[in-house]
């Protein structure tokens, strides 16, 4: 079916979201009740002092708005556009029981625009202790501890294998929900404390693990997590057949390709990734999304807000549907997808029902584009390179310390995400990278 | 339906709400405007000897995001020719005759110039004429306005004068920038006013610009204090009305000023003695048709509370209005906070601990929620966390009555009876 908004004008490269308007930014900062031992805060896992910053807005102390933002969280820019705020501060607000929340992540995208307006350096580099720290992959988590390690005067350095860095922050999210120069300033603002980004460097080709490893006082691994893993069904190398997260880093740079105008596309997962990259075909031409997902909608991991943003770009959602096959046009090209329909079974291991194939139930969808988006799979042989314990390439690491089996490596965000242990976002990854650096320079006291 | 209706010293208005004398009526137009909106009364914007006058002439405080929580004003009075201001007086008394006039009037203090002037305006055809001993700024600089009306013996021999030549009721507005307010009203009595109106506008100096550092509001640069007004002298207005209305040696009705912007406000003016009341900044912020409300309101809650008359309100609060000495010492009041409607921002605790009695303290309930209790022994019963409350109904503060009531003066009277 054609979607009515297949032939809309996007403007791909706009924030869907406005900016708050000065009133309403007013308005909505003086509505804070300025709580004390605010939920909110609580809330947030950076642990942002929300109140604070709100208060400062309303004082017209913008400066010292983004300082508090930005000094618990150093992508508070970015969070304040990516954030499941309803999940974390706004679902905390105390205004939920008596009347509406506040936009908390709204007003903390006004106090960031405004630093990013001005050109405002917001932290100095501390003095310099004379250690150094290399860090391994410049994502929120890696330069979330460069930026604390530096104000506390360590000499950083984080090898970034893309051109850019910023991680999925810059390569990662949809340009309508985070557009790449957010990204692109935090960066820049962890670059003026003295830290030296070296991008396109990636460990152990570019530069020798060995180098890494002896050359610095502490390491910080920070590498996320890899492509899209196989789907494991046949026609996988077929041209048409794309990855998500390589599909959306194209468009995130800029690199906007134009062979998805008018097509039938097919997106495989129920994943936040897998919504932004239907999205993102949507807005690259597609005539028609549809997503495929083997379990229901109660078990997909897409936030409720993605899910609604998706429905009302037009997607059409598959659930209990398992592709067998991509079938070809002759040509090498996708023409079909072969799926089977699925019931629910039991409780697996993730918590969720086991999704079971109903016999003889398989159809076929017409698509010229199929995307993989069924998670990411796990730097597991450069992480066996470091020769650092894993659990199916989650790095293992100390709960509190963030300490890995070596001593001196630590790790923090995607990179130890999974089994169950917190959430893929970037607010965690940020607070991870804090406490790595924390725990690095405690570390560093203790031998003193 | 009850009766708005007022007898104001002998002036009788369809109901108590007046525009105050002020930039709103400025003209006849104006006025008549207000008038077909349904106010009962205006006070004309003061006649005197035509001045000039500066822009720019107003500000507003602004409040948490609100607009207008106050109001200055440097406007003097009128700049039109007095005979222009007559003609339309006239012409709007004739097309509105139940409506009222009053002419705000202020001119030198010179015996001949208030008989000149009082005989000229009640040629028209005015209500009553309201002496304007009140404006703060610029008039004072030439001894009228506030200057005169500092002065005791200045506002009871003026008034005097003009009682010598008018034949219609006679109201003295009074300034509140003086120690103590009763003192120029008794004078007013002693000169032989029909009538006091209060308040007039405060002395003020609105804000400082930062990044000009020029004052806010400036002319070219320099400012002037101004006349304050609006909401936020509501308070400073009512305590200054009740005490005149209970003083017993001032025998006057009072037409209240001060912030009164709906009809709540108004109503309470009146039970602090107000017999009406008058209006500008409201007027101003929102224009006319805010008396619509008024008129609306204040007939709902006469109904509720079955009354007949609006003059049934008039100085009801008076007597409870007291001095210190006569508050009971022996009366509690504790707060006790309604779980069921608490929203846990825990305002109330800070506000307490930091800067009241340390008695607002956490602990977790049955559903291992931390939440918030009073320590009522240690509770003094300030209001404060009731105050600071968001939640309506979270916070009530709960009358402990005593069975012996003991106010200080009694005390001091038992103490020096039995020489302790």
């Amino acid at each position: 079916m054609d979607s009515p908004t297949a032939n809309h004008q996007w403007k791909i490269f706009d924030e869907l979201k406005p900016d708050l308007k000065p009133k309403e930014v007013m308005e909505e900062a003086n509505r804070c009740l300025f709580c004390f031992d605010a939920p909110c805060a609580k809330a947030c896992p950076t642990g942002i002092d929300i109140p604070l910053f709100i208060k400062k807005i309303t004082t017209g102390n913008m400066k010292g708005s983004a300082r508090v933002i930005m000094d618990a969280n150093p992508m508070g820019a970015t969070c304040a556009r990516v954030c499941p705020t309803e999940e974390l501060c706004e679902g905390a607000c105390v205004l939920n029981d008596a009347s509406l929340p506040i936009m908390i992540g709204d007003l903390q995208r006004h106090a960031t625009n405004w630093a990013m307006k001005n050109q405002q350096q917001l932290f100095e580099a501390g003095e310099a202790n004379g250690k150094t720290v290399a860090i391994i992959g410049g994502g929120p988590a890696g330069l979330s501890s460069a930026r604390e390690l530096a104000r506390l005067g360590y000499k950083v350095t984080v090898y970034e294998k893309n051109e850019k860095a910023g991680g999925l922050d810059t390569y990662g999210i949809v340009p309508f929900r985070l557009p790449q120069e957010i990204s692109l300033w935090e960066v820049s603002q962890i670059e003026k404390l003295g830290v030296t980004i070296q991008t396109n460097t990636e460990v152990g080709k570019d530069i020798p693990i060995a180098t890494v490893l002896n050359d610095f006082d502490a390491v910080i691994l920070a590498i996320g997590m890899a492509n899209v893993p196989p789907l494991s069904i046949p026609g996988e190398d077929l041209d048409g057949v794309y990855d998500a997260i390589q599909l959306i880093e194209n468009v995130k740079d800029g690199r906007v390709p134009n062979h998805f105008k008018g097509k039938k596309a097919v997106v495989i997962g129920a994943g936040n990734t897998a919504i932004d990259a239907a999205t993102c075909l949507k807005r690259l031409g597609a005539a028609s999304v549809k997503m495929i997902y083997r379990r229901s909608e109660a078990e997909m991991t897409a936030y409720p807000f993605e899910f609604s943003f998706a429905k009302q770009d037009g997607i059409e959602f598959n659930w209990l549907a398992q592709p067998k096959r991509i079938i070809d046009d002759g040509q090498n090209h996708v023409a079909k997808l072969e799926c089977v329909s699925m019931e629910l079974g039991a409780m697996d291991a993730s918590g969720r029902r086991r999704p079971i194939e109903i016999e003889n139930s398989d159809f076929m969808i017409k698509a010229d584009v199929v995307v993989k988006a069924i998670g990411q799979s796990r730097y597991t042989s450069f992480i066996e390179a470091l020769g650092l314990e894993h659990e199916q390439g989650i790095v293992k690491v100390d709960a509190e310390t963030y300490q890995t089996s070596n001593p001196k490596v630590y790790a923090a965000g995607d990179v130890i995400f999974g089994n169950g242990i917190g959430e893929a976002m970037v607010v965690a990854a940020a607070e991870q990278g804090k406490r790595a650096a924390y725990a690095i320079h405690d570390y560093m006291l203790s031998k003193i | 339906m009850a009766n708005l209706q007022i007898d104001f010293a002998g002036i009788k208005s369809k109901n108590p709400f007046w525009l105050a004398s002020g930039p709103p009526t400025n003209t006849g137009y104006q006025v008549q405007r207000a008038f077909e909106a349904g106010w009962g009364g205006a006070v004309w914007k003061t006649l005197g000897d035509p001045v000039i006058n500066v822009t720019s002439r107003f500000s507003g405080l602004n409040y948490g995001g609100q607009r207008v929580a106050g109001f200055n004003n440097i406007e003097l009075i009128t700049d039109r020719p007095l005979e222009v201001n007559l003609r339309e007086i006239n012409e709007t008394k004739k097309k509105f005759p139940d409506h009222v006039i009053i002419a705000s009037l202020m001119v030198e203090p010179k015996q001949e110039k208030w008989h000149e002037i009082v005989k000229r305006v009640e040629d028209v055809g005015v209500d009553g004429l309201e002496l304007n001993f009140g404006c703060p700024h610029g008039m004072a600089e030439r001894g009228m306005g506030s200057a005169s009306g500092q002065v005791p013996e200045l506002v009871e021999k003026q008034t005097y004068w003009v009682k010598e030549a008018a034949e219609t009721p006679v109201i003295v507005k009074l300034t509140p920038n003086i120690t103590d307010i009763t003192a120029t009203a008794y004078a007013a009595s002693q000169g032989g006013a029909d009538a006091i109106s209060l308040i007039n506008t405060i002395n003020s100096l609105m804000g400082v610009d930062l990044d000009t550092w020029h004052t806010i509001p400036n002319v070219a640069g320099k400012g002037t204090h101004g006349g304050y007004c609006g909401p936020a002298v509501k308070p400073i207005a009512l305590s200054m009305v009740g005490e005149c209305a209970k003083q017993p040696d001032i025998n006057l009705p009072i037409s209240g000023i001060g912030g009164i912007e709906n009809w709540r406000d108004a109503a309470e003016f009146m039970l602090m003695g107000a017999t009406g009341v008058q209006v500008c900044t409201a007027a101003m912020h929102h224009g006319f048709r805010i008396v619509e409300d008024m008129i609306d309101g204040l007939t709902n809650y006469l109904d509720e509370k079955g009354l007949d008359s609006v003059m049934d309100l008039v100085g009801q609060s008076v007597s409870k209005y007291m001095s210190w000495g006569d508050l009971d010492l022996n009366h509690k009041v504790v707060a006790l906070i309604n779980q069921d409607y608490c929203i846990h921002c825990n305002k109330c605790h800070i506000a307490c601990e930091d800067t009241a009695h340390q008695c607002i303290e956490f602990f977790t309930d049955a559903n291992g929620r931390r939440s918030l209790k009073v320590r009522e022994e240690d509770c003094v019963g300030c209001n404060l966390c009731s105050i600071v409350c968001p939640a309506e109904g979270a916070i009530d503060m709960i009358d402990k009555p005593s069975d012996i009531s003991m106010t200080w003066n009694e005390r001091q009277r038992l103490l020096h009876t039995f020489g302790g």
